[in-house]
């Protein structure tokens, strides 16, 4: 068993980004590590490119940030099976996208930027809100529609915002956030922050028009967007190749280059996510496709099974599961015990337990929320009740 | 022909009958009738619609398994994946491409998947399916052309599962809007809107798809286009709506009875190019009207069938035409009970409209 010394600061050893290496939920490391210790490890797979030379396969990283990964996708996939459980029970009603399998994806980009950064996402977005510094309780009191809900409970598991950490959501119209993020990324530009952003859509957004005007008119303008497509291989229940004549969604994009990404290895998300970074910042926009997969089906009324069989899932699972890599890196590398990552796990279930149990302290909104904000505050626009005469209210 | 409604929810049984929830099965038959829920209705049409016209197409979004509602079962294992095949996500692509389709003389079914996603299509319905035989001097047209499209409420859509997009349509001269409120109104609706020589968007309220069940003919039938129906008939005051409203409102009218209000209730069934000469014969009996419909009420339908009935009946109403129709919010998650026009908000409109 390696000894390791105290980590002194936190922040990365190898990288010349400016990301911080920040744990999304802050606990005290079970080990003690040299500050300076970097491991580089080899991706699963190389990169593939698209009009541009892929970057190297060998990233490097730390153990701190390994355990946080360990850690952080614990959680998510926590919370995504105790949001399973929930809906079941008929605490949260409506849609629910999980995104249990796809969590290297959230959690490696995040690893690579900073919160000035802006991320863009369409409705499998609970986890890309909890790698954004979003909490537990606020992601279970949306789902729930409760009042501590991170948009107010009157969005829902599709809708849910940061505005703080630069998250635009959480949109249900597919393909919708893609111009929306270009047009971030047009205000980052104008503004010289700095800053990228990351416009994230699946394989079944990827064949609607309004994309391939905002990649156009993103090109055209140098914007510093990096197209996101986590491919997990099923539009609902179409397979890719039953829905695009070209499945090679790196390549869609023609002039715009484009990088093949293996999404389930979180440290070929970070190295992928920090070379599109910099290639944004000067080159304009880059497309990057996720290899991913989802265990659960398309929402919770979808059984996952009738479009694709169960070898095929627990077969990712076994060889491609996220976790799971971390964890056999962890170990390889003597950096923890299984116990002691057991151990986090069951910390990780402890605070999803606790975190709901909170959420559903939370009231329902008030019913005067249902006219709150259609339009700005003070704008009063006067609704009748039935009688058309006295009864009256006029929306705040 | 009754039109029986299972009890879930907000929606109380007003029939003889109640189902169980094995909705699973696509035939419900007892007592050797033919009883079938809306999305087996819409299903059979669609069988015959094929049957009968072997240049027929129908083609949208995961329609090829049957579709999310169930709707497109069994039609492409019997018509073969040339008739019946799914499209790739492009509501824009899925519209152009049908009229494409249909303006050489084919008749193309297409689905969007939900209503609330045909609005990346409406530049395509809109500006090229309503106007193709107009600006062409009646060289071309799309009248083969009919969009299907599952609407409406559902308890739990939330913002883009629920809305009521009709009233955008029935602006546009050149389409026709028809929303059918029952199994058997479904499949004679859909078999004529689809033989209809113009571009026809149906829309199907989903609430009902397992809900409804009625006696359906199993044979080729039509319903006529552009004919409202009364469904009731009363002497006190005029109710007009559509689609799954209708039971609502069929619930609000029982109850109105008990208080001695007696409720005329008229199904619209097609919405352009509606039918006013029945409800200006109705309303000229009964002095007064109520039109009540899910979407919200500035701009909704309700305002052109007031604004007509207003200027056909000036003096012979008794009091103002009230409008029951959901809220100027979007549709929304949590509170949509409130945002409803629910059986209690009619009430009230009734009892206020007969003592103006």
């Amino acid at each position: 068993m390696a000894l390791l010394r105290r980590l002194v600061s936190s922040s990365s050893s190898s990288s010349s980004s400016s990301a911080l290496l920040r744990p999304i939920l802050t606990s005290p490391l079970s080990r003690p590590f040299s500050s300076d210790q970097t491991l580089t490890i080899e991706t699963s797979v190389p990169f593939t490119g698209h009009k541009i030379e892929p970057p190297s396969r060998s990233v490097d990283t730390s153990p701190a940030e390994l355990l946080s990964f360990f850690r952080d996708m614990s959680l998510m996939r926590r919370m995504e099976i105790a949001a399973d459980s929930l809906y079941k029970a008929k605490l949260i009603r409506g849609f629910c996208h999980l995104y249990d399998g796809q969590e290297a994806a959230a959690v490696g980009m995040e690893a690579a930027i900073t919160k000035k950064d802006s991320i863009i996402t369409a409705y499998r977005d609970h986890c890309t809100f909890l790698a954004r510094g979003g909490t537990l309780v606020e992601a279970f009191a949306e789902l729930m529609g409760r009042r501590n809900g991170c948009s107010d409970g009157k969005g829902g598991s599709m809708h849910f915002y940061k505005k703080d950490a630069r998250f635009y959501g959480g949109h249900g119209i597919v393909g919708a956030q893609v111009p929306l993020g270009c047009g971030v990324a047009f205000a980052h530009k104008y503004l010289k922050e700095g800053a990228v952003t990351f416009a994230l859509y699946g394989d079944g957004a990827a064949n609607q028009g309004q994309l391939f005007e905002a990649l156009n008119i993103s090109a055209l303008w140098d914007l510093p967007v990096i197209l996101i497509c986590e491919n997990n291989h099923y539009g609902m229940g179409t397979a890719e190749w039953r829905a695009a004549k070209s499945p090679a969604y790196y390549k869609r994009g023609d002039y715009v280059p484009g990088l093949k990404v293996d999404g389930m290895d979180v440290l070929a998300v970070k190295q992928a996510c920090k070379f599109a970074k910099e290639h944004a910042l000067a080159n304009g926009p880059i497309i990057l496709e996720m290899d991913t997969y989802r265990y659960h089906g398309h929402s919770m009324s979808d059984p996952g099974s009738t479009y694709r069989t169960r070898d095929e899932i627990s077969g990712v699972r076994q060889e491609r599961d996220p976790i799971e890599r971390v964890r056999k890196l962890i170990l390889a590398h003597e950096l923890a015990t299984a116990s002691e990552l057991k151990d986090t796990e069951k910390e990780v279930r402890k605070e999803v337990d606790d975190a709901i149990a909170q959420a559903k302290e939370s009231p329902m909104p008030d019913p005067s929320e249902l006219f709150t904000n259609v339009y700005v505050k003070g704008f009063g626009v006067e609704s009748f009740g039935a009688d058309r005469k006295e009864v009256k209210a006029v929306l705040p | 022909m009754s039109t029986i409604f299972r009890v879930l929810g907000r929606r109380v049984s007003i029939g003889k009958r109640s189902f169980s929830t094995s909705g699973e099965a696509e035939k419900l038959p007892r007592e050797g009738k033919n009883l079938v829920n809306l999305f087996t209705a819409i299903n059979q049409a669609l069988h015959i619609a094929l049957e009968t016209d072997p240049r027929a197409y129908v083609f949208g979004e995961d329609v090829s398994f049957g579709g999310v509602f169930r709707c497109t079962t069994g039609l492409a294992d019997r018509f073969g994946r040339d008739r019946v095949f799914n499209t790739p996500l492009c509501e824009q692509g899925i519209a152009g491409f049908a009229i494409g389709l249909a303006a050489m003389d084919n008749r193309a079914i297409a689905e969007i998947q939900f209503a609330d996603y045909i609005y990346p299509a409406f530049d395509q319905i809109v500006n090229e399916a309503a106007k193709f035989r107009y600006r062409s001097g009646n060289q071309f047209n799309c009248g083969g052309l009919t969009i299907r499209s599952p609407y409406g409420a559902v308890g739990h859509g939330g913002h883009y599962h629920s809305q009521s997009p009709e009233s955008f349509f029935c602006h546009v001269p050149g389409l026709k809007v028809v929303i059918p409120r029952s199994p058997r109104q479904a499949k004679g609706l859909l078999l004529a809107s689809i033989r209809d020589p113009n571009p026809v968007i149906f829309f199907e309220p989903k609430w009902l798809y397992r809900l409804a069940v009625e006696e359906v003919p199993e044979e080729d039938y039509m319903l006529p286009l552009s004919e409202a129906e009364v469904i009731r008939k009363g002497s006190d005051i005029t109710l007009v709506g559509w689609g799954a409203q209708l039971s609502i409102l069929e619930q609000a009218c029982e109850e109105a009875a008990k208080e001695g209000i007696s409720c005329e209730l008229i199904d619209l069934k097609t919405l352009i190019p509606w039918d006013k000469e029945t409800v200006e014969a109705s309303v000229k009996k009964t002095g007064r009207l109520i039109v009540s419909h899910e979407a919200p009420v500035t701009g909704g339908f309700g305002a052109e069938i007031s604004a007509s009935i207003i200027e056909r009946c000036f003096l012979r109403l008794e009091a103002p035409v009230a409008r029951i129709c959901g809220l100027d919010t979007p549709f929304p998650l949590v509170f949509e009970p409130f945002y409803m026009p629910t059986k209690n908000k009619i009430l009230d409109a009734i009892r206020a409209t007969v003592n103006y």
